[in-house]
């Protein structure tokens, strides 16, 4: 019998360079595949005597699931280096998963940095049945213009969203906005009663977004974020990613604004 | 069987032959002894192995063995190791992977048997221990493969308890000093000592295996009266005592409380009561790779929630930076949030972390301090 932390063996199918030190991976299973992933799951991704990582998936096209990985660390800065027909280990889906925007409802993503990755596929299952929501709008913050994801997508998803970046810090030549991603809800176009948000990226953000669509009408329940904490073995053994009553790695990543409001004001919960 | 079972009687030499038939039953046979100036959990080659006369003084940052002047074996509370040291050990490979040269990688998982063990001298809160670590690591959808296969193989002899010192709490806990209605063992023993010191055991079987034991054994029955009245006896000498009222509402609603700076000014966050504690289960794993690069191994170890390493973030550091956070994550988990994850408390009453903390803090301690402030906000400590 396999165990639940024996990884799984994939191959790298392809990678892209989405920034200085971002990409992305498309793994194909070297043996059997695991189960299919939901938008919103994640893997545990292990590169070879390095270590590894939960990451979630930015693509799932049948048995080929892509992972955007940003170096920050040792196994991150080794997954980037990977190359096609490099070996990766990996083992999921776990966690629970974005869920569909209810029918006929708006649909409002709003993403910070790399936190886009974990939201594109709930964004391909919306625009891949356009006339099942209304409007659907994808807003983005990001540090600099250089840091902006997918940018091969974004004339596709403009045909039927709203997309929208903004950033801290304009180079020469940006001519979107500028400043928080909160501000960029203004121009979007959306029915606070009848919409759903999606929500991923640092924590303050993800503060700041919640409240304002709170303030805005939208309730708490229909506001969903991905969260991050240090996590060692996605099985609910190990304790660290604990928040509060919350093992993020069994409960979350994904989790209602309801339940985790009050647990994320508080610092250092 | 269980609480219903009949009730036999066993002198130190019918002690000695348990130990003789359950090694005889390819049991590894795990239970007190002395050691290094403290009662150890070891490998028992015979009963003479057991802390015959041997009992223990423990407070608050405090632990002596001492002399008794019987020949009582179990007369002793908690020392600083708990079954989960072969349960759920503190090192254990997970799996080990060779790349070969056209870079495929092969991953092994260990093929060996499971280490079948006895444990001779289960105390009642650490039974509940036991039940506890099963829902964390058995409970879920996903079960340990290390902690599994051996709880599954394990052999528990409880020992309950007549001896309980300064610090344990197991009354209010509601987790001794008798064994609990619904408790899982194989077979239960109370220590009575005669007036000429020798020790004799009152047993009686909870499951199959313990009772086919059992019944190769020299009892004789027992109305058990006087086991009875060693373990009432214990209740009334318990060392310490924690309000079990709404302690999860309690943790709730404490987040923000000044004792916690308070405690957080003595705790040295050295992760001591994590180490010792029965039921903390965290872990970290490692990974180890040879000199040829091409041979990787996943380990796992225990870790402990006041490491700064623990909550790390890549990008923004650790969650909980401050002592006060670190401390207030361990109790508010242990007494509260464990409900919300596991269904039960995650404390059994048992006191090891008030003797072995080097500093001394006293979860009862703290714990009265919080409900105070709580009915009290902002008044004078």
């Amino acid at each position: 019998m396999t165990h639940a932390t024996t990884p799984v063996p994939y191959r790298v199918l392809a990678r892209r360079r989405e920034t200085d030190d971002t990409v992305t991976l498309d793994l194909t299973p070297a043996a059997t595949p695991m189960s299919p992933f939901r938008p919103g799951q994640y893997a545990m991704l292990y590169a070879f005597g390095t270590g590894e990582i939960p990451l979630s998936t930015s693509r799932i096209d049948g048995t080929v699931l892509s992972h955007t990985v940003r170096a920050v660390g040792k196994v991150s800065e080794a997954l980037c280096r990977a190359e096609p027909g490099d070996w990766i280990g990996t083992r999921g889906p776990y966690g629970t998963a974005w869920g569909s925007p209810p029918k006929g409802g708006d649909v409002l993503v709003v993403a910070g940095g790399i936190g886009l990755a974990p939201l594109r596929p709930l964004i391909e299952e919306v625009l891949a049945e356009p006339e099942s929501y209304g409007t659907v709008s994808v807003l983005t913050g990001y540090r600099d213009p250089g840091g902006q994801l997918f940018l091969d997508d974004l004339p596709r998803w403009s045909t039927r969203a709203h997309v929208r970046a903004t950033v801290d810090a304009p180079g020469p030549g940006w001519r979107g906005a500028t400043g928080l991603v909160t501000a960029l809800l203004d121009g979007a176009d959306f029915r606070p009663g009848h919409c759903a948000a999606y929500l991923c990226g640092p924590e303050a953000m993800m503060r700041a977004t919640a409240r304002e669509l709170r303030r805005r009408g939208v309730p708490a329940d229909r506001i969903r974020v991905s969260l991050e904490r240090n996590m060692r073995c996605a099985t609910a053994w190990c304790g660290h990613c604990q928040l509060g009553p919350v093992l993020v790695c069994r409960d979350g990543p994904v989790l209602d604004w309801e339940r985790v409001q009050d647990l994320l004001s508080l610092p250092e919960r | 069987m269980g609480t219903t079972a009949p009730l036999l009687d066993l002198d130190e030499a019918g002690l000695a032959e348990l130990v003789a038939a359950l090694r005889q039953r390819d049991y590894t046979v795990i239970g007190p002894t002395v050691r290094d100036g403290a009662i150890v959990l070891a490998e028992l080659a015979s009963a003479e192995d057991l802390p015959h006369g041997w009992g223990i003084e423990a407070e608050a940052g405090t632990y002596r063995v001492r002399r008794r002047e019987d020949r009582a074996a179990f007369a002793h509370s908690a020392g600083p190791q708990s079954w989960k040291t072969f349960l759920h050990p503190p090192r254990a490979r997970l799996w080990q992977a060779d790349r070969a040269g056209d870079g495929t990688v092969t991953v092994r998982e260990d093929g060996a048997p499971p280490p079948r063990y006895a444990f001779l001298g289960v105390r009642p809160c650490d039974l509940r221990a036991i039940a506890v670590q099963d829902r964390v690591l058995t409970g879920g959808t996903y079960p340990d493969p290390v902690y599994g296969p051996r709880r599954a193989r394990a052999f528990i002899v409880v020992a309950e308890c007549t001896e309980p010192s300064a610090v344990c709490f197991c009354t209010s806990m509601g987790t001794g000093p008798g064994v609990p209605g619904g408790s899982s063992y194989d077979l239960a023993l109370t220590e009575t000592v005669e007036p000429d010191g020798a020790a004799r055991y009152t047993v009686r079987a909870g499951s199959p295996a313990g009772e086919e034991v059992l019944a190769a054994l020299p009892t004789r029955p027992t109305d058990g009266e006087r086991a009875r009245a060693a373990v009432a006896g214990a209740a009334e000498r318990m060392g310490r005592s924690m309000d079990p009222t709404d302690l999860r509402a309690l943790m709730a609603g404490t987040m923000t409380a000044e004792r916690w700076d308070q405690v957080a000014n003595r705790c040295l966050t050295c992760g001591n009561c994590t180490m010792v504690c029965p039921t903390c289960f965290c872990t970290t794993t490692e990974e180890v790779t040879d000199l040829t690069g091409d041979h990787a191994e996943r380990w796992r170890r225990w870790d402990s929630c006041f490491d700064l390493d623990f909550s790390h973030l890549h990008g923004t550091g650790p969650v909980r930076s401050s002592a006060r956070s670190r401390y207030r994550q361990w109790l508010t988990h242990k007494l509260g949030t464990w409900h919300d994850q596991f269904g039960s408390s995650g404390c059994v009453g048992c006191g090891r972390c008030i003797a072995w903390c080097p500093v001394g803090i006293d979860l009862t301690e703290e714990v009265t301090a919080l409900r105070a402030e709580a009915a009290n906000p902002g008044g004078a400590p």
